[in-house]
């Protein structure tokens, strides 16, 4: 049976879809059969960040209206074997999503996949709670700063009350933590909310911790999730954060201030 | 994402009142076109209730009815009705209300085995407090009608807990919490770690910037005393 996970904020651009092309690729280097679907209807991003723009002939609002079917509509990674995306509709506007239409498509993917990443739009209207209504387990990205937790809070109470699991008195979706944008020098500088502040205000399991990394913004542009540039941090930290999921105990990286060797400091690092 | 197109609330309206001693049709056909002549405009479609308080006879109530709609108004129903034309009333068509001072009578005359009711908060002598396992959560608000509220999580910011009785928090409040929301100024708010942004009992507030000090980020307890909110140890 297919794991669907939602990916989810409350607040815009924290890194939902940069979080959603990485952990969506970690699952499949895993060999985990997984999908990702851009719920962002009528803003897709999931496809440039993804690079297969270019590829997208029908989208997800096709599939719910009949007008093309899963296998003409799932683009393959060309990268990753294993990974499959479902963008978005440009053209549409959000009311295209209905419960029924997602459900069927959830219930059609799920005999074919081990794992469905539901990419949220930010906000907490319809298109962000169609994305969560099925979810059985939720990452909820935050960045440390006030309002980003505020608004995590926010939908944190929205997965506990709004989802079906919720309305149908089922066991709750698992809420995970996963904090992006961390820079340990501004959080020992007091200008940013460290781990634990984040951590004790929403009280969830903390599922990783993504350094601000400069390794992101490259990959985003170049359309290449960041998760597959090993070398960076930030993918690092992706890699880290697919293990937890998967139910791995692995420690924390990145959270205190590197000190720089001697080296480092003369000729810069 | 709910599928609810349908909402019920409670709401209050200014509604007018009309007292007659006589309530024949004919009666209040010339009083009433009098009292409409002065200011025409203003009573233009007025929703109205007929006050029985003091009716000796059986009114016509579907004539009554005729009649306020002739001279463009709307009576929506009755108060102070007695149980036989309270069910006259209703009949044609007009709803039963009870006004403010006189809802107590009735709720003794409707269960009469119950001895008489003073005040919602001594009832409650055996409900059940309301208990909330996990955390509150911004934009959540709960209500524990008539009794007491635990929580056993944290209340976030942003979020509101809401008690007719005492109100029990065993995270750390940062959002708010109002007890003795209908009125009972000896309900209190316990809490493990106040930070909350505001607190209120039975209407008397504060917000975060007058608790801070002493108690801020630890435990305590907040109370009324002499009609001035105080905090003070948990335990």
């Amino acid at each position: 049976m297919a794991k669907i996970i939602v990916v989810t904020s409350g607040k815009g651009g924290v890194g939902k879809t940069t979080s959603s092309a990485a952990i969506g690729t970690g699952l499949a280097l895993k060999g985990h059969k997984t999908v990702i679907i851009d719920f962002d209807i009528g803003l897709r991003n999931l496809d440039l960040i993804m690079g297969c723009e270019r590829r997208v002939v029908y989208d997800f609002v096709n599939v719910i209206n009949g007008e093309a079917n899963l296998k003409q509509t799932l683009i393959k990674d060309k990268r990753t074997d294993n990974l499959f995306i479902l963008p978005a509709s440009q053209t549409r506007d959000k009311d295209a999503l209905t419960k029924d239409g997602v459900e069927r498509v959830l219930n059609e993917l799920a005999k074919d996949f081990d794992f469905i990443l539901c990419d949220s739009p930010a906000g907490i209207e319809a298109g962000a709670m169609m994305a969560l209504y099925f979810a059985d387990e939720a990452v909820v990205v935050t960045n440390p700063e006030v309002s980003s937790v505020r608004d995590s809070d926010r939908i944190l109470g929205m997965l506990s009350s709004k989802s079906r699991r919720a309305e149908q008195g089922l066991d709750a979706i698992k809420e995970h933590l996963l904090l992006t944008r961390y820079n340990p020098e501004r959080v020992e500088k007091g200008e940013m909310l460290s781990v634990d502040d984040v951590k004790e205000i929403l009280s969830i399991d903390l599922l990783g911790v993504i350094p601000e990394s400069q390794a992101v913004l490259n990959a985003s542009n170049s359309g290449q999730p960041v998760i597959l540039d090993a070398e960076s941090d930030a993918g690092q930290a992706y890699l880290d954060t697919v293990d937890r999921l998967l139910g791995e105990k692995v420690p924390f990286r990145f959270l205190t201030v590197e000190k720089k060797g001697l080296l480092k400091r003369i000729f810069g690092g | 994402m709910s599928d609810q197109t349908l909402e019920l609330k409670g709401s209050l309206f200014p509604l007018s009142v009309l007292s007659c001693p006589d309530l024949s049709v004919s009666a209040l056909q010339t009083q009433l076109s009098q009292k409409l002549a002065q200011a025409p405009a203003f009573f233009y479609q007025a929703p109205i209730i007929l006050n029985l308080t003091d009716c000796q006879q059986t009114p016509d109530f579907i004539a009554i009815k005729q009649l306020f709609t002739e001279l463009k108004l709307v009576l929506v129903g009755v108060c102070g009705a007695s149980s036989t034309l309270k069910q006259q009333a209703q009949q044609a068509g007009l709803a039963a209300l009870q006004l403010g001072k006189d809802s107590k009578a009735a709720a003794v005359a409707a269960a009469p085995a119950s001895k008489a009711a003073p005040a919602v908060n001594t009832v409650s002598v055996a409900m059940d407090s309301k208990v909330v396992e996990q955390a509150v959560r911004s934009g959540q608000q709960i209500y524990a009608k008539g009794t007491d509220l635990i929580v056993k999580g944290t209340v976030g910011a942003g979020a509101e807990v809401i008690a007719d009785g005492n109100i029990h928090i065993y995270g750390t409040l940062r959002g708010k919490a109002i007890a003795g929301a209908a009125g009972d100024s000896s309900k209190r708010i316990y809490c493990y770690n106040l930070q909350a942004e505001l607190v209120s009992i039975a209407g008397n507030y504060w917000l975060s910037e007058s608790l801070q000090g002493e108690f801020w980020s630890k435990s305590a307890c907040v109370k009324l005393q002499d009609d001035q909110l105080v905090l003070a140890e948990l335990v």
